[in-house]
């Protein structure tokens, strides 16, 4: 295996997935299979290959800083499984301990 | 007349003689529904009363530029009813991807694709199922219900566009988007004997596309013929300033390209005279099925009936595409899922009381299998100590799949490249789920095209043991034109798209 259960657990709080034992168990073994396969890159010289992040050739796209209306804070908020009172805000559990 | 069967063009020449109206048009295909979609369940939500108001709307639009004399002048899909993968958001109309973790999300903007489809009078009947965040090649990644492939019900109509190809394979639309990342247009095109068209990377704006992998994603077409798909590329190409990486360039007249505003075509025996075809060797390797290796050499032989000339040409680093796709695609999904928190929009759980606790309970449930394990992929690709040796690697490796094509189409100067969209016909339910690795090599062929950000067609090419063959053809960068050429200009030569499967 080239993952173990270990390293796995740590992959998933840097994720922040909540994964059962058994998904644990599946994911070390399913994952380790890829990143087998994913080994033959290393048979390619890349030593003067430089990287390509994005075909497209476009660098520093640039607009006017104009002000322009962004969406009714309503709807903004629509969507959020919990608000304020007032519907102002995002509500979310305790970040702070007491 | 079966309304629901027409084409674009079709329908729109009809609704030029006023022989039918557009809520005539959007019944029939609603009743189609009614018919056929409890058996390929291709439809995630359905907006069948606001399709019909809008109906009426284009059907009055339509009568008053009749009245100034003006019919030929309406917008170009007025009254044309359309599917949209849930990937893509539709301002007041539920959208998923294909997910629990937003299956209550309603957006309150359209997509840049959108706003174009619906300026030019398109009409919303439903949004189709998909695999989750277009995770999958066969659309049994849907959190909701596994899609099926009209040709033979126990089978997968492809992914992860699957809903929107199975709607067109059983006329449940006129036409439909899909997004290709890494094949999930083309690939469910091929298996339901439908075209679908991934644009040059840069092309279309994915502006309100929820995102999977943002160097790889593109919305595409999927249409009955090309002429239609170059009608729906003219309208949703061009720069949107809200997307830094559409870029700026000129919207070519795709429909004048493949001739489709000549009425009286002229009767050209060989209209791919000096087009240079290039079949690229590892194309037809081990893993090829033979029916499928078959239908694509008859269509290349068709190809050089019309006065195309094929030559060979090597692409060395095809077998290297699906682990860079695997690694780069995966990296660039963790971190867009990462906003997926419990916080903003969708789902979140509720029976914890410490945030970092929801978050990851949210996370842990609202994400399928696959979706959790490319996050897993990704993160793990992206961390420290493994960088180097799995992405930055990746991205090298992707700078040799791009040199391949830049070099068949520079030093051996092809046109186009042609080759199979998918290995095999479509495979039956349930066959590669519990394979990753057998399921991503049902996009073998089509993950370096995107990798490389070039244009890509898939059309109708032939049946092995009653099932679709697709057959792709591949262009230089901003080249869909001469592309579009070569798929009409086979379709013209052949019948394959006009056969349907029987529901």
């Amino acid at each position: 295996m080239t993952l173990t259960r270990v390293q796995v657990q740590h992959i998933a709080e840097l994720a922040k997935l909540k994964l059962s034992d058994d998904e644990v168990d599946r994911m070390t073994q399913q994952l380790s299979a890829i990143l087998d396969h994913a080994a033959r890159l290393q048979e390619l010289d890349t030593d003067d290959i430089p990287p390509t992040a994005s075909v497209v050739p476009l660098q520093n796209v640039m607009r006017d800083d104009q002000v322009v209306s962004s969406l009714p804070r309503e709807q903004v908020l629509a969507n959020a499984p919990d608000r304020s009172e007032d519907g102002a805000f995002f509500r979310v559990k305790a970040i702070l301990k007491e | 007349m079966e309304l629901h069967r027409l084409t674009i063009h079709q329908a729109r020449a009809l609704l030029e003689k006023s022989e039918i109206s557009a809520t005539e048009l959007t019944r029939a295909v609603l009743d189609r529904i009614d018919a056929v979609d409890a058996r390929v369940k291709a439809y995630l939500t359905l907006v069948a009363e606001r399709a019909l108001d809008q109906a009426r709307d284009a059907d009055a639009r339509w009568a008053e530029y009749r009245r100034a004399g003006k019919g030929g002048e309406t917008p170009p899909l007025l009254g044309i009813p359309m599917a949209i993968k849930d990937e893509i958001c539709t301002r007041g109309v539920r959208t998923t991807a294909g997910s629990k973790i937003l299956n209550n999300f309603v957006p309150p903007y359209d997509a840049t694709v959108m706003e174009k489809l619906n300026a030019a009078g398109a009409i919303l009947i439903g949004k189709t199922n998909q695999d989750e965040f277009a995770m999958g090649s066969s659309t049994e990644n849907s959190r909701y219900f596994v899609t099926r492939n009209p040709w033979d019900l126990e089978r997968v109509p492809g992914g992860s566009s699957g809903g929107s190809a199975a709607a067109l394979a059983a006329d449940e639309t006129l036409f439909a988007l899909g997004t290709d990342t890494g094949g999930s247009v083309r690939q469910p095109a091929a298996l339901t004997n439908t075209v679908g068209l991934r644009p040059t990377y840069g092309r279309v704006s994915r502006y309100g596309i929820i995102a999977f992998a943002s160097s790889l994603d593109q919305v595409g077409p999927m249409t009955k013929d090309v002429r239609d798909a170059a009608t729906i590329l003219r309208v949703i190409a061009g720069h949107d300033p809200r997307e830094a990486t559409s870029v700026n360039l000129p919207v070519p007249d795709f429909v004048g390209a493949v001739g489709a505003f000549n009425k009286t075509p002229p009767q050209d025996k060989t209209p791919l005279q000096n087009m240079r075809v290039g079949v690229p060797r590892e194309y037809f390797a081990a893993g090829l099925q033979p029916g499928v290796e078959r239908a694509v050499r008859d269509a290349i032989r068709v190809l050089e009936s019309l006065g195309a000339t094929a030559q060979e040409v090597t692409l060395p680093h095809t077998d290297y595409a699906l682990p860079t796709y695997y690694l780069l695609a995966p990296a660039e999904a963790s971190a867009n899922l990462a906003r997926y928190d419990g916080v903003k929009y969708g789902y979140r759980h509720a029976e914890s009381n410490e945030m970092w606790e929801v978050m990851r309970a949210t996370r842990g449930d609202g994400f399928g299998a696959e979706v959790k394990r490319r996050i897993m992929l990704g993160a793990y690709a992206l961390s420290a100590g493994y960088y180097d040796a799995y992405y930055l690697k990746a991205q090298k490796v992707r700078t040799l799949i791009k040199q391949d094509f830049d070099r068949a189409f520079d030093a051996e100067r092809v046109d186009v490249i042609v080759g199979p969209t998918s290995p095999s016909v479509a495979f039956k339910i349930g066959e590669r789920v519990d394979d990753p690795l057998q399921m991503y090599l049902a996009d073998v062929f089509t993950l370096s095209q995107a990798l490389a950000g070039i244009p890509a067609i898939s059309i109708p090419c032939g049946f092995d043991q009653g099932l679709p063959v697709g057959l792709q053809i591949i262009a230089r960068a901003f080249d869909e034109e001469r592309m579009l050429r070569v798929a009409f200009a086979y379709e013209q030569a052949t019948e394959w798209h006009t056969r349907k499967a029987s529901l």
